[in-house]
């Protein structure tokens, strides 16, 4: 049982998620089938919807943009050996922070308003994963339970403020006013518009490349920075890094302040760049797919780019799926997507198991 | 084989164990491993650490399968592949570190596993008569509705005793079972073994404290570097001997050493008292200077307070009293990190290389780094540059020659010599003052200890005061220039080689403080 199975990399990074989502997918088949729907036809559908148009493209990567935030927010995490469960109360803050900012400033022109509450929304996330990473180095109360309890206090304070401080007066919506125009994060249609390139319109916004700069910002700081090499060893070995001289504290609470930072910028996407104001439970749910995309993407932002691309699709083509066929709902969407998260996740082993035994027959056979 | 004759004529030996060999990977932990042990005898096994005595009795209780060899229970061969099975033999083992349920009451852990049934109620009468029965024939007396977890561990051991005889062990292997007992304990514990003896029951006592050895057992059996090397009969043989046995001549490596060019005393331990997480103490008031251009050699068998007396030099755990001083500067208060400890020039080579050592995840090139990942050398401000620790790495492995030639293997991958090289690698390219030196050979092939002992003595010849730590006595013999022997937390004794043998610090390593002859 708790023999290490070792593969060859390339292995490791794709050929086990790909199975993965094989192996769900034809799980999801089977369902489908079970309701009276032809599988094929429902996955084509899905693909279609997902990447044959260029409204279906856009829609799928401004899904993706979300899982990419969270991912990498998990992903950090991971490599110090922590595991941030609660990156949905971590944007629901950073949705808060920017909102306050906007709030109060949107008067001013873009360049001033849209970076500072970029900057909040970043800083409230931090802070909300900062405090169960305090919690645990100094109380040892552990972090997945606080953070917990950390995605229910922020969405209790955030209905709190919206119904009774800085929600919109005399709307009956808990909801804040729609920014001024100077807090709206460009679509990417608009933006590209202005360099004279068309493409159809779709809610993907600016925070995408943002989303593309935060996972290259996460490659090299773990892979290529001092402190990437201090947030390792904690994870692999903290003896060994109490015996280089790292303060394994320290580290948790930069890694829990890092990643509560990059699930708040989940906010950047749904708040300033699509929504224009604060409402209830924008992030529903991307916090915890999250978790199932970072580890699909083996915690390397190239790894979970992908998956959140995967992760689009099936947002994106699922929505397109339920229309054509009523008979598979968006639950079956959440379905098919649980069934993913389980291969690639929890049942990881399953697929990694024969493959590994696969490889080792082979090699043998090859020696 | 042969020794099979040993035993009384007509009488199969309760255990007859034939050829057996087990390898971990390059180390071989047993290897040909002959073993009788008479019914109704108490045996002893004394060896040092790493001499296989564990391993050999793990494969007769279950936990491993030999590579080769047989068993023979009472006369029969047997195959024993899990602890089950061991027990359906008549196998019964008390491990060091108890495996009870310290909340349950005793009958309610003596049960655990053997409920008989799914309705408590008929079983746990059965198992009150038969713990009384016991209770009757050996004195084992013991409050069944008792809390284990209230228990004294003299008592909770007995839990454990208890829980081998009612599942009709008739042979009990006791590892290390005195470790955790005071000595009234552990003199209760003996009577016990001898009335199960005297009883018809056969008792194995792992143990590496000679003067138990001379106290309880029949036999004894000594095994060295996964070799039985002798099986004597206790009341023939003297812990002198025992010690000559356990060590074995000199089998002293070429090591070539002028004598010491001694310079000032560079580090200073005065009065030094550490406790360990659970508040008790590890060490109790030691005091020793190190000078420079000296290798001063820690003996003793591993657990009796070496580890935490080198972890708390470098600055790993923090002592509850005492001073430790390095050129006249303070370091418990003045450099209390690990980190700091390194800045001054004192550097650690770790008794556990995969656990403290290095990452085993990581690149040679990255573990090369450990300790060291903030310098300069290896990249600008907040950047580690892989090329630089790659090439620092790949100068380092053609200096100390680690095979494979690769910075980018994972250092899990090499042996455990060469892993053991990365960490001499980068501590000493440090340029140490002080050198912390744990278990350099462990888990090393013999060609790597032969090129460890020559670095270290090159070292010491440049000036580098050198602390070495290690259960291997030839080693302390052929490095060092001074010796101190630790047990029970103290020093029991200072030699120096050319003053002592191995079986003067055997002794000593024993906690048997009298001068030997």
């Amino acid at each position: 049982m708790s023999t290490p199975i070792e593969l060859p990399k390339w292995a490791d990074v794709s050929l086990v998620p790909i199975l993965a989502v094989i192996v769900a997918f034809l799980v999801a088949g089977l369902v489908v089938l079970g309701i009276g729907e032809n599988p094929v036809k429902a996955t084509v559908l899905l693909i279609q919807g997902a990447l044959g148009s260029g409204e279906g493209i856009g829609y799928t990567l401004y899904y993706a943009t979300n899982f990419i935030f969270t991912g990498l927010a998990v992903a950090i995490a991971f490599h110090a050996g922590l595991f941030n469960i609660g990156g949905e109360g971590q944007a629901t803050m950073g949705g808060l922070g920017a909102a306050l900012i906007c709030l109060n400033l949107d008067f001013l022109p873009w360049y001033i308003v849209l970076p500072l509450a970029i900057l909040g929304a970043m800083a409230m996330g931090a802070l909300w994963a900062f405090i169960p990473g305090y919690l645990q180095v100094k109380r040892g109360s552990h972090v997945v339970i606080t953070a917990i309890m950390f995605n229910f206090l922020a969405a209790t304070l955030v209905v709190y403020l919206l119904v009774n401080v800085i929600g919109k007066p005399g709307s009956m919506s808990p909801e804040t006013r729609v920014f001024a125009a100077s807090a709206h994060l460009p679509y990417m249609h608009e933006a590209l518009a202005y360099f004279g390139i068309k493409i159809p319109k779709s809610p993907l916004n600016f925070s995408f490349v943002l989303a593309l700069l935060a996972s290259a910002f996460v490659w090299i700081t773990v892979w290529h920075t001092k402190l990437g090499y201090a947030i390792r060893t904690v994870g692999h070995s903290p003896t060994a890094a109490t015996y280089a001289g790292i303060s394994i504290g320290r580290i948790t609470l930069i890694t829990m302040a890092m990643s509560g930072a990059l699930a708040g910028m989940l906010a950047v996407n749904e708040i300033l760049g699509v929504q224009g104001r604060l409402l209830l439970e924008f992030s529903s749910g991307y916090g915890f797919i999250g978790i199932a995309v970072a580890l699909m993407g083996r915690a390397h932002p190239v790894g979970i780019i992908l998956a959140s691309i995967l992760f689009g699709m099936l947002y994106q083509g699922g929505t397109e799926l339920s229309f054509e066929m009523p008979r598979v709902t968006r639950d079956m969407i959440v379905a098919i997507s649980g069934l993913v998260i389980l291969f690639a996740g929890a049942l990881d082993g399953l697929i990694r198991r024969p493959v590994a035994g696969v490889f080792a027959r082979f090699l043998k056979s090859g020696a | 084989m042969p020794r099979l004759t040993d035993t009384v004529a007509g009488h199969a030996p309760a255990i007859a164990l034939m050829g057996i060999d087990k390898r971990f990977g390059e180390v071989r932990a047993n290897s040909n491993v002959n073993l009788t042990v008479a019914s109704g005898s108490v045996h002893g096994i004394v060896g040092e650490n790493g001499a296989g005595k564990s391993t050999l009795m793990s494969i007769l209780y279950g936990f491993y399968e030999a590579d080769r060899g047989t068993i023979h229970i009472h006369g029969n061969e047997v195959r024993i592949r899990s602890p089950k099975e061991a027990i359906a033999v008549g196998i019964g083992m008390v491990h060091q570190h108890f495996m009870l349920v310290e909340p349950l009451s005793v009958i309610d852990n003596v049960m655990l596993g053997a409920e008989g049934g799914a309705i408590l109620a008929k079983g746990e009468a059965q198992m009150r008569s038969a713990l009384a029965q016991l209770a009757e024939t050996y004195g084992l007396v013991i409050d069944p509705d008792a809390i284990v977890g209230d228990l004294p561990v003299g008592l909770q051991q007995r839990v454990e005793i208890l829980k081998a005889l009612v599942r009709g062990a008739d042979i009990l292997i006791l590892d290390e079972p005195t470790a955790v007992l005071t000595p009234d304990e552990a003199e209760q514990l003996f009577v016990l073994l001898r009335t199960l003896a005297a009883q018809g029951k056969t008792v194995i006592l792992i143990t590496h404290k000679l003067n138990e050895i001379m106290a309880v057992t029949d036999h004894v059996s000594v095994m060295r570097r996964g070799e039985m090397v002798a099986t004597l009969t206790t009341a023939e043989t003297s812990p002198a001997q025992l010690a000559d046995q356990m060590v074995g001549r000199h089998v002293l490596l070429d090591v070539s050493k002028g004598p010491a060019k001694l310079g000032p005393v560079r580090l200073s331990v005065e009065h030094l008292v550490i406790r360990d997480a659970h508040s008790s103490l590890r060490v109790k008031d030691v005091s020793f200077d190190i000078r420079a251009g000296e290798i001063l050699g820690l003996a003793g068998v591993a657990g009796n307070g070496q580890s935490e007396l080198l972890e708390a030099l470098a600055g790993i755990i923090t002592p509850t009293l005492g001073s430790i001083t390095l050129d006249g500067l303070d370091l418990i208060t003045l450099a209390p990190t690990p980190a700091e400890r390194r800045e001054n020039g004192v550097l650690h080579i770790p008794e556990d290389r995969q656990r403290m050592g290095l990452v085993p995840a990581f690149s040679a090139a990255e573990s090369m780094i450990l300790g060291f990942q903030s310098d300069h050398a290896f990249g600008t401000g907040p950047l580690l540059s892989t090329a630089a620790i790659q090439t620092h790495t790949a100068k380092e492995m053609d200096l100390y020659d680690i095979r494979p030639r690769d910075a980018s293997l994972k250092t899990a991958k090499f042996s455990g010599g060469n892993q053991q090289k990365i960490v001499l690698a980068r501590e000493i390219e440090h340029h140490p003052k002080v050198l912390l030196v744990g278990q350099p050979t462990r888990g090393v092939d013999v060609g790597a200890i032969e090129f460890i002992h020559k670095r270290l003595i090159a070292l010491r010849d440049a000036g580098v005061a050198i602390l070495l730590v290690s259960v291997e006595l030839d080693e302390i013999m052929s490095l060092s220039d001074r010796i101190i022997v630790m047990c029970g937390g103290v020093i029991t004794g200072e030699r120096t080689p050319e003053t002592t043998n191995d079986r003067d610090l055997g002794l000593l390593m024993a906690g048997v403080t009298e001068r030997a002859a």
